[in-house]
């Protein structure tokens, strides 16, 4: 057959063509304005990346601000930045990665279309999304016990007069001030890039919810796994941004620049 | 003409009908999820690692780099880039390409306003 004709000739009856070629398989996910399948399934995976284009240019607007702000204030971020917990920040890096991998395992089960092994996997992904949420939730708390909240309630007083070690010796540099006025900058941004991953995670475990109900209704074993890959492709995502979140927040400032 | 056979041999290829995009679906196997999954447990390591460690200004470089590794082994095997059409691998590439180049030219204005202030 020949394709060009087919694809610019509208009033070409497509499905006699079509026919011809090759036996008709019915495959019920299988919308009828598109030639194949696999034509489907390329066009629902280019959509998903297009639309985790402009998830990259939203957070690199905030990843953007971290790095201008933090060259401008950086003696304010030094001491702000070294306040976060690397140990829970570091489990929690551990934590959603290995919901990604329980993600992509899910995949693969919808692929050889393994109902139960895809309900189990999606439900472990489930699992370590809400511990990483359960962490950052006792990392949030901390921070509003400390007043270290931005705005008028915000409390300044460990930037300008640093806890001591058990020698006597400050943990951090003391601050002027007006420089540790600025550590609210940073715990702006910390608490607008971290809230918005946060976002994202509940937004993806209210999915995984919805998706879990239809896998065990047996949407997602016969053959179908495109809501399954696409969902994949916003988690692994938002995976994606934290791998970033966690050096430039918790890491990057262990070791100032004198 | 060799060219020619060739070119027909193309052109009457069923899979330009069955399969107009030739895209295939890769599946992907848990061993190899399981690597992915290590390799990037060992980058978290790592980058934890690297930051106990004084390097002077190349504590930021070092743990970027660790971050974009893990990213790119993300991208290629959990998102299964590395298995996907020419179209997409183009679209994953063009999305970072721009991120890069708006980063850059909008850092290139804030530089240059307090010229030697910096």
């Amino acid at each position: 057959m020949d394709n060009s004709i087919a694809t610019t000739e509208p009033l070409m009856p497509r499905e006699t063509a079509v026919h011809e070629e090759h036996e008709h398989v019915f495959i019920p996910q299988h919308r009828h304005h598109f030639e194949t399948e696999e034509q489907q399934r390329e066009a629902g995976s280019f959509g998903m990346w297009l639309f985790l284009l402009t998830e990259i240019m939203f957070f690199g607007g905030l990843f953007f601000a971290y790095l201008l702000y933090r060259n401008w204030y950086y003696d304010a971020f030094v001491p702000a930045s070294n306040q976060l917990s690397v140990p829970l920040g570091g489990a929690n890096t551990a934590i959603l990665i290995t919901s990604g991998f329980f993600m992509a395992l899910g995949v693969w089960a919808a692929e050889v279309r393994k109902r139960a092994l895809l309900v189990l996997f999606l439900i472990l992904t489930t699992v370590f999304g809400l511990a990483f949420l359960g962490i950052k939730y006792v990392e949030y708390h901390e921070k509003w016990e400390k007043h270290h909240i931005p705005g008028a309630s915000f409390d300044i007083s460990e930037f300008v007069n640093p806890p001591k070690d058990a020698a006597g010796k400050p943990t951090q540099h003391a601050l002027p001030p007006d420089v540790a006025e600025k550590t609210q900058i940073f715990f702006f941004l910390y608490f607008a890039m971290t809230g918005m991953h946060a976002l994202h995670m509940i937004i993806g475990i209210g999915l995984l919810v919805w998706l879990i109900a239809r896998a065990q209704r047996g949407d997602f074993s016969s053959g179908y796994v495109a809501p399954i890959e696409n969902f994949g492709l916003y988690w692994h995502f938002v995976d994606i941004v934290w791998l970033f979140l966690f050096p430039l927040l918790y890491l990057i400032n262990r070791h100032p620049l004198q | 003409m060799a060219h020619d056979t060739v070119h027909e041999h193309h052109y009457h290829d069923p899979a330009n009908v069955t399969n107009p995009e030739h895209a295939e679906h890769h599946i992907v196997t848990p061993l190899q999820y399981g690597f992915v999954y290590i390799a990037l447990l060992i980058g978290t390591l790592l980058t934890v690692l690297a930051a106990d460690q004084n390097f002077g200004f190349m504590n930021p470089v070092i743990a970027l780099a660790i971050a974009c590794t893990k990213a790119v082994i993300v991208i290629l095997f959990f998102m299964h880039v590395k298995y996907q059409s020419h179209l997409i691998k183009i679209t994953v590439a063009c999305g970072f390409f721009t991120f890069i180049v708006l980063v850059t030219m909008t850092l290139l204005d804030y530089i240059s306003r307090a010229w030697g202030l910096w």
